[in-house]
């Protein structure tokens, strides 16, 4: 059977399985993966399959991990790398930036780096300080990393085969609330591209951009604004580097109106990005100013007060009336 | 009782050939070498010296916008490099010109990132000598996953010499203070990978001296992480040899990593945009000149090789050969096209890196037009 109802970590989980059983460089590599199977379980099961050559328990350092990772690659593995947490991944931020980014080019393209840095990012989960943090603008500022994000079980599923079949390095980021969501997971699917961004739900009057753990909020908030009359358009980006604006721009073009959401802080985030982009290429379509819904330029807060903190139905709903109204 | 005790006096190192160019024996570390080796030897002490003394000179004239000297390091590193096996793996920093010398990588291939013309611009895997890693200590790790994969490989204790490969990782005094080094050196412990560590101790990180990275003497460390460590005389060729060749030999058996410090010395400047006079006594370099790595090999070679005036004018006219090579190669190295930072980011380009190289190339060719 080719569909399967499968939550985001089975999907990520079977995506891990199906390129370790066609490739045997690939590798999983991480704190706690072998017999626990990852904090969150997405590499369940696989230690026992695989054995501990390929699927292995590092020692606890991050800067380890993804140094290791790189001599790996050159020597021709595709090593698949977990970083346990988002707020984890900073001490490994020079061999990310510095070297797995950096590599393929100061070798003139002779050595490629297949690496995937898979990382559980964003809030909502009631975790202590350091495990719900939304770091992807570091990285989609940095040339040389492809940096994507999933939204659901069958993208988790897809984006993770396409990264790790990708020559280039991939930070995978995962958004951690929507790991046990179900969705319908078709393996034998012909995928969009990895870097393509979709249209999710089709609207008239506001196009309402979002990706990872923001993409259900934003179809909540479609929903309710429908109540209202209002039609939103949602698009899932996907791919955060490189940007698939494309998209973007048709559905700007056609709606006059944009809203940005995510949890990371809006200033220099992702929003930034997308509302530059938007009023280069859309600049006479545009209605109203980019509007940006995303978490405050605070630390992340203490986890009773994260939903109010975060992004929400209604903080997108107020968006869009500001959006309306101007 | 007191938990501190006084600091241990230094340590001995291991030494073949004195500075006097007498030669010893070590009990451990037997070296039984030709005379054909040992000139051999020299020859590349020479030319690497003489290809470093060139990279000096072609900054000091706008050739190249800066040169890391390893003068005075020519014995650790040429002595590291000649020990390894044609399968084995390099991990250098950016000072190895010697290491490089020893696996073919062509000197003006070397210079390019120096002059500004490259970031990198060879294939590690091409002579096994990976690419020049500037931050420091990154490579002691990029190391570490190359072992790991050697290891996965089945390449490690198979008991064909042929075969069996070892990684040789090279970082300095004041890269053991990064955490990269450390966090190497715990995973090669416990997953009992094939590499050397290989620390040129050559006293200085820039303007700091070792005592600001350490209290115990640097190959001590070894055995808090659970592997041997060894002081070797950096400046002694044999020595340095000998004792890589050993750990190497040990790595690619199974037996896990080694630490070596390469005692040495920095003679010239941290790069040509430094100043030593700054921090440093001009006696100490004095002291370390009597240690001087070729001046003991050449004492022996003429005293106890018999080597006659000939082989060492046939040497010099190599070196001024080589000199006369590379000070053109490098002048001849061309600007890279404007448009090249786009290449090589990624396998294929992205379509808004495309879209980026397209704005920017009718830019250029805007100002042609103007011209025209």
């Amino acid at each position: 059977m080719s569909a399967a109802n499968l939550s985001m970590a089975g999907a990520l989980n079977a995506a891990l399985r199906n390129r370790m059983e066609a490739d045997p460089k690939v590798l999983v590599m991480g704190l706690d993966v072998g017999k626990l199977g990852g904090v969150f379980r997405i590499t369940d099961g696989l230690q026992k399959d695989f054995g501990e050559e390929r699927v292995i328990d590092a020692p606890l350092g991050e800067a380890g991990i993804i140094g290791a990772a790189v001599g790996l690659a050159i020597r021709g593995y595709r090593p698949v790398c977990e970083i346990q947490f988002d707020g984890f991944v900073y001490p490994a931020f020079d061999q990310i930036v510095c070297q797995v980014a950096k590599f393929h080019n100061r070798s003139l393209g002779q050595v490629k780096m297949p690496i995937v840095v898979r990382i559980p990012y964003g809030g909502g989960i009631g975790a202590v300080e350091h495990h719900s943090e939304s770091p992807e603008a570091y990285f989609a500022h940095t040339a040389g990393l492809k940096v994507v994000t999933c939204s659901n079980p069958a993208d988790a599923y897809w984006m993770l085969r396409q990264s790790i079949d990708c020559d280039d390095p991939v930070i995978f980021f995962e958004p951690k609330r929507r790991y046990w969501a179900k969705g319908q997971v078709d393996t034998e699917a012909h995928p969009p591209p990895l870097h393509s961004a979709r249209v999710v739900r089709q609207g008239t009057d506001v196009t309402v951009v979002a990706y990872g753990p923001m993409v259900a909020t934003a179809l909540d908030a479609a929903g309710a604004a429908a109540e209202d009359g209002h039609q939103l358009e949602v698009i899932d980006l996907r791919s955060l580097s490189p940007i698939d604006i494309d998209p973007v721009v048709q559905s700007v073009t056609r709606t006059g109106r944009l809203v940005v959401v995510h949890e990371a802080s809006v200033t220099l985030g992702m929003g930034a990005e997308i509302a530059a982009r938007v009023q280069e290429r859309a600049f006479y379509s545009l209605e109203a100013p980019v509007l940006r819904v995303g978490g405050f330029d605070t630390p992340y807060p203490a986890s009773r007060i994260e939903e109010e903190w975060l992004p929400d139905v209604d903080r997108i709903l107020d968006a869009v009336d500001r959006t309306l109204a101007y | 009782m007191s938990l501190h005790h006084d600091v241990p006096p230094e340590p001995d190192l291991v030494q073949l050939l004195t500075p006097e160019g007498i030669r010893v024996e070590h009990p451990d570390f037997p070296l039984s070498i030709t005379d054909d080796e040992l000139r051999s030897l020299y020859r590349d002490l020479i030319l690497v010296r003489r290809f470093d003394a060139e990279g000096t000179a072609l900054q000091r004239q706008g050739e190249l916008g800066l040169w890391a000297s390893c003068l005075g390091q020519e014995a650790a590193q040429v002595g590291s490099g000649r020990a390894m096996r044609v399968q084995d793996m390099a991990f250098p920093t950016y000072r190895e010109h010697g290491v490089a010398w020893c696996r073919d990588v062509d000197p003006v291939t070397l210079l390019g990132m120096f002059r500004g013309v490259s970031l990198g611009g060879w294939n590690p895997n091409e002579n096994n000598f990976n690419l020049y890693t500037i931050v420091l200590g990154a490579q002691t790790l990029h190391a570490v996953g190359y072992a790991m994969g050697v290891a996965r490989d089945g390449v490690v204790g198979t008991g064909d010499l042929s075969r069996d490969t070892a990684v040789l990782a090279y970082f300095g005094d004041g890269a053991s203070s990064q955490g990269d080094v450390n966090e190497a050196f715990i995973w090669a412990a416990a997953a009992n990978l094939p590499v050397v560590f290989y620390c040129q101790n050559n006293q200085w990180a820039i303007s700091e001296s070792v005592e600001r990275q350490t209290r115990v003497p640097l190959f001590h460390r070894a055995s808090g992480f659970g592997f041997p460590g060894v002081r070797v005389d950096g400046n002694d060729v044999l020595a340095c040899l000998a004792v890589t060749r050993v750990a190497l030999d040990e790595a690619r058996s199974g037996q896990g990593p080694t630490l070596i410090e390469a005692y040495t010395y920095r003679m010239a400047a941290h790069t040509t945009s430094d100043d030593p006079t700054r921090y440093r006594l001009s006696d100490e370099l004095e002291t370390w000149r009597l240690r001087d790595p070729i001046e003991r090999l050449r004492a022996y070679l003429i005293r106890e090789a018999g080597v006659g005036h000939d082989f060492f004018t046939e040497i010099d006219d190599e070196s001024e050969e080589l000199a006369v090579r590379i000070r053109a190669a490098c002048r001849a190295l061309p600007d890279p096209d404007p448009l090249s930072p786009f290449e090589q980011v990624y396998s294929e380009i992205t379509q808004e890196l495309a879209e980026q190289r397209a704005g920017y190339l009718a830019y250029l060719e805007s100002f042609e037009e103007a011209h025209s």
